[in-house]
């Protein structure tokens, strides 16, 4: 007999969903940590959303996931990104206060039913054929468990870099689990080294506030969580601030002494996400690179100076900060600093992220090679739902790269592999436009009900909202005659004839809400369903133009390349495809035609071999 | 293991000689099957072919190219033979009866070089039109084709509108950072560029014309002379003339090449109205469709009353009730053939402006679909305001050139295609 049905590693952001998730569908879940205390807590920038972050958010919460909820609890300033441009992109964006964050996340944990929170340190895996049979922590408890769920984060040889100083440890103050990484490099699984950084904190007393522009939370009273009733915390000012001549020439007389540039450090680090030293040096001629000083908490006076990342020496930190408006008296309370980790090749992972090589055994999070709490948070719910439904005999909910920002990374991760760390960007998402960030419970929670890992407080808010679609979407079939509006001075030509509110809210400078003189019901309620089904009618077009694309997509997903399918007897593969194939292990064709390099020469041969190798089958 | 698959590629026997291609897996050691001996590869050399049973075959001239770096990237085996149909199906027999070797389907050794590598759509269905070409211009046509150029185009044009792309997808993801701004004004320079050299691309005369010819119509009323100059064109006595009105009933459609460029002329039922003959009146609505498909109509009726475009043609210019028309293209005499010659000439320069130009590519069909796809998305990518949407229409352009060169192609389309080939190229 089992003692769990899914044990989840570490109580960071993706194995807390992974946790979570499991428990929701069901399954016996145990959460093992270090210290329990510490679950919920944001180890960098508590900042949560962003542009294709915040789709995440709300991907994850659709599926009732955690970190939706508890950013509303902590968020001290909301802004919408990308506010200007198509809401397909709008990047839904918080700065949380990092107290009530933890607090909300320790909340929903404790009161999740089905789910055990275990003290401890994981120190190996225990295995049965080759496949997971259990845990065993360091205090030598075991625990039995088909499936396992590593959510470790940086643990893996983890070394942390500020100028000469070496640490270490995944983030200051933790140590990393020897054994456990030492039973998985046994493994022989395909790993790489990636690098990450941080800025330095600074007091906020000692801060010239009025001396900088300031940046308002939003007026618009939106949320990240679709169950979040209302905003609760009060709202802070981020303030704006630029690096100066001063600082550029301070860090250029030192750039020798980061080790980015000594060559302590050589893993690859995010190219859009780079350290203050790297902008210095690759874009040299630029005056002044901006940096958003973002408030840490409302009871306390740490300060997030976003964009300055940085793993030089303390006293160039302190010279390049002070060297910056508003920031003159500066006290900098913890130094920036550079991590450089192992992380596992995600190719080495099936769809559903557990390893091909040790089956049972899972992995979300950036120990996947991923940055970014709301990447970790959506890998973790994957996992977690996964195993649950594999453990229980069900289905996890059916997310593909035309549903979700999720399936678009996972698809990324487990294909293409990474050779940077891995963020979310819309662009990633080829059908973005059915994508956004405000449609997420419709895509998903459908889904989620399906799969059964959606919560009565969920179900209920989603049914009654369902419930006002049919009539709503009536509203859009309605005709209206171009006079009308032209008298009313909306931008439209007289005689633009007869219209459906669908076609009038397509016109630039034409909102649904100026349309209300001539619509019985009252626009002002169901504000959000209306204001989907009007960005759905804006975008019906182009939407309609990808359903060709789509069915051709759906058909080469449906042809299968099953686990075992022998790339290296397709004939006319070149030995490269052949590698590049056999490390990804695409699980269909589609899949194979989104691995990197590979030529449609190489994809129609596989096409040929499939069918012939289907047929014989 | 792949079948090893053999066909005769040379056309229809019987001919001066035979070539029949052997490609896959076992090709040299059939070969040395059927000769005894081996081969330096890369070179000609005379040899006796042997049956099974030893009996001789031909003397052939033979060929051996190791894979992959061959037409179809694979072991590949040309045996010069005798063309005669017996001596060519005496071999092919005999290759048949060897186990793992089998007669090549349709379109098959190119399906195979498009597999592995060797050419790229583009290239494919370019030596699919090689293949059938049938006049020079044809074959002109498709050398561009299976020569590379219009993918090496398309590659061009794909890293264009990657290189627009990203300028897009910059001020979407990176918009929360002030190093990246609104898009900058060459973009839409860049846009407009791009979008010019489609528009001349696909404003092209398409290589089906070249199979299909100038379509020419000649219409008007009953009794015009229509058979009798569309005789005088073709220069055979393919359609019925006589003095009764209501002679021609049906379509009658002849090819024929005049200096070399290729026509289609199309003779019609005289058209009137008020016929109370079911026939006729159904041959009447036939010439009507001919005129809409038309490249042009050769007008024999009333002055001013055939189709817009059409060629006022004067015709029985010697007969004794003919009337001059006040505008007319042409007058011509069929039968005495006075103005036929100028007909003839004008012709000819109005066919070859349809025709694709020697020594450019030309489009067929499929690709002139997708690049049409291609540039409307791009025209679309200049009408919109949001980057959003901008970004979307230089997706779809993306999408449609990487159909163009063989990408994300469906099972569909390349058995459509690959179904085109006559066996053995
Ligand atoms: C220096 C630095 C700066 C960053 N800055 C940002 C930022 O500004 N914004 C952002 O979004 N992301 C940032 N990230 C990335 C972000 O922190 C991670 O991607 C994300 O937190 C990963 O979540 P996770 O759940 O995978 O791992 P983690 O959050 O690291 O959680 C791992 C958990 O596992 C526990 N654990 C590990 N090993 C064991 C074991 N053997 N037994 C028991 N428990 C164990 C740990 O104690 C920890 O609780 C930064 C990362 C670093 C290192
Ligand atoms: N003198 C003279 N007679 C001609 C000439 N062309 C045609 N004819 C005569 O005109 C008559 C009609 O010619 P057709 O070519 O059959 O006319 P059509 O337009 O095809 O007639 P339908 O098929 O009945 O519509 C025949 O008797 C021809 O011999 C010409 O150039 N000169
Ligand atoms: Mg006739």
């Amino acid at each position: 007999m089992h003692d769990f049905d899914v044990l989840v590693i570490g109580g960071g952001h993706a194995g807390v969903e992974a946790a979570c998730g499991a428990a929701r569908m069901g399954a016996r879940t145990g959460l093992v940590s270090f210290d329990l205390n510490a679950i919920g807590a944001m180890s960098c920038n508590p900042a949560i959303g962003g542009l294709g972050k915040g789709h995440l958010v709300r991907e994850v919460d659709a599926l009732d996931g955690v970190l939706g909820r508890a950013a509303d609890a902590g968020a001290i300033h909301y802004r919408m990104l990308n506010r200007s441009k198509g809401s397909a992109v709008w990047g839904p964006r918080v700065q949380a206060d990092r107290k009530l964050f933890k607090a909300e996340v320790q909340r929903i944990v404790h009161a999740q039913g089905s789910l055990a929170l275990i003290e401890g340190e994981a120190a190996a895996l225990s295995l049965k054929r080759g496949a997971v049979a259990g845990l065993e922590l360091a205090d030598g408890t075991l625990y039995r468990a088909p499936r396992v769920i590593l959510c470790t984060g940086t643990f893996l040889g983890g070394s942390l870099f500020r100028g000469e100083e070496r640490f270490e440890g995944g983030r200051i103050g933790e140590n990393s689990a020897q054994r456990l990484a030492a039973q998985l490099r046994e493994a022989k699984l395909p790993m790489a080294r990636l690098k990450t950084g941080t800025p330095p904190r600074i007091d906020g007393r000692t801060i010239d506030w009025a001396a900088l522009p300031e940046q308002p939370s939003d007026d618009e009273q939106w949320t990240m969580s679709a169950l979040t009733p209302g905003r609760v915390n009060p709202q802070v000012f981020c303030a704006i601030t630029r690096t100066t001549e001063a600082s550029h020439a301070a860090i250029r007389a030192n750039l020798h002494r980061s080790p980015l540039f000594s060559g302590a450090i050589d893993a690859a680090g995010p190219r859009y996400c780079p350290s203050i030293e790297d902008k210095i040096h690759r874009f040299g001629d630029r005056d002044g690179h901006q940096v958003f000083l973002e408030p840490e908490g409302l009871c306390t006076h740490l300060v997030y100076p976003n964009g300055i990342s940085t793993s030089l020496p303390v006293d160039v930190q302190h010279e390049m900060v002070r060297a910056m408006p508003g920031l003159a008296a500066a006290v900098i309370v913890e130094p920036g600093y550079a991590v450089e980790y192992d992380h596992i090749d995600p190719r080495a992972l099936t769809p559903d992220l557990q390893l091909r090589a040790i089956p049972g055994l899972y992995c979300a999070g950036q120990i996947n090679g991923t940055t970014g709490y709301e990447e970790a948070a959506a890998q973790g719910l994957v996992a977690g739902l996964s195993a649950a439904a594999e453990e229980l005999g069900a289905a996890p909910p059916a997310l593909d790269r035309a549903n979700s920002y999720i399936a678009v990374m996972i698809d990324d991760l487990t294909l293409q592999g990474v050779s940077e760390p891995y963020r979310m960007l819309t662009s990633r998402a080829e059908y973005r436009l059915r994508l956004r960030a405000n449609n997420a419970s419709t895509r998903l929670t459908p889904l989620g009900l399906d799969a059964g890992c959606i919560g009565t407080a969920r179900t209920e808010w989603f049914e009654a909202r369902e419930a006002s679609r049919d009539e709503l979407t009536a509203i859009f079939d309605r005709k209206l005659h171009s006079k009308l509006l032209a008298d009313a001075d909306l931008p439209v030509r007289r005689d633009g004839g007869e219209k459906s509110v669908s076609e009038w809210v397509r016109h630039d400078g034409i909102a649904l809400a100026d349309l209300q003189p001539w619509i019985d019901e009252d626009l002002t309620q169901n504000a959000e369903m209306l204001a989907e089904l009007a960005e759905d009618a804006a975008y019906a077009p182009y939407l309609a133009r990808q359903e060709a694309e789509l069915r051709d997509l759906r058909a080469s997903e449906g042809l299968g390349l099953s686990h075992d399918f022998p790339f290296s007897e397709v004939p006319g593969l070149s030995s490269e495809m052949i590698e590049r194939l056999t490390s990804a292990k695409p699980p269909t064709l589609a899949a194979a035609g989104r691995v990197p390099g590979i030529t449609p020469a190489a994809l129609s041969a596989l096409l040929v071999y499939a069918r012939r190798w289907q047929a014989a089958a | 293991m792949t079948d090893t698959i053999f066909a005769i590629s040379s056309g229809a026997p019987p001919a001066a000689i035979g070539i029949i291609r052997i490609s896959g897996p076992l090709a040299g050691s059939v070969l040395e099957h059927l000769s005894g001996r081996d081969f330096e590869p890369r070179r000609a050399s005379l040899t006796t072919l042997k049956n099974s049973r030893g009996l001789p075959l031909d003397s052939a001239l033979v060929l051996w190219f190791p894979g992959p770096e061959t037409a179809t990237g694979e072991d590949l085996v040309e045996l010069h033979c005798h063309g005669g149909r017996a001596v060519l199906s005496a071999v092919c027999e005999a290759l048949a009866a060897l186990r793992g070797l089998r007669a090549a389907e349709a379109g098959e050794f190119t399906r195979r070089a498009f597999a592995n590598g060797r050419i790229d759509l583009a290239e494919a269905e370019g030596l699919g039109d090689l293949l059938s070409a049938e006049t020079e211009l044809q074959r002109a046509a498709a050398m561009q084709m299976a020569g590379g150029i219009f993918s090496a185009q398309v590659d061009e044009w794909r890293s264009e509108v990657l290189r627009l792309s990203a300028q897009v997808e910059a001020a979407l993801d990176f918009s929360d950072e002030d190093d990246v701004s609104e898009l900058p004004p060459q973009f839409a320079q860049g846009l407009i560029a791009l979008s010019t050299q489609l528009e001349d691309w696909c404003s092209r005369p398409r290589v089906e014309k070249l199979g299909e010819g100038f379509r020419v119509v000649l219409a008007g009323p009953p009794n015009s002379g229509k058979s009798t100059l569309f005789n005088a064109l073709i220069e055979s006595e393919a359609a019925i003339t006589s003095d009764i009105a209501g002679t021609t009933r049906d379509v009658i459609e002849r090819n024929v090449a005049i200096e070399s460029i290729p026509f289609s002329f199309v003779d019609t039922a005289g058209l009137h109205d008020g016929s109370g003959d079911q026939i006729e009146r159904i041959g009447i609505e036939r010439a009507q469709v001919e005129l809409a498909r038309a490249d042009l109509v050769l007008w024999l009726g009333p002055e001013g009353r055939g189709p817009d475009d059409a060629w006022e043609i004067a015709a029985r210019a010697d007969a004794d009730d003919f009337t001059p028309k006040s505008k007319a293209q042409f007058a011509v005499s069929a039968s005495t053939g006075v103005g036929v010659q100028e007909l003839k000439l004008a012709l000819v320069e109005k066919g070859r402006d349809a025709m694709p130009r020697p020594g450019e590519a030309a489009l067929n069909a499929r690709q002139h679909a997708l690049l049409s796809d291609a540039l409307d998305a791009l025209l679309g990518a200049q009408k919109v305001s949001d980057p959003l949407l901008c970004g979307e229409e230089l997706r779809r352009a993306r999408a449609a050139f990487d159909r163009l060169i063989g990408k994300a192609t469906t099972e569909d389309m390349l058995d459509a295609l690959f179904g085109r080939f006559c066996i053995g190229k």
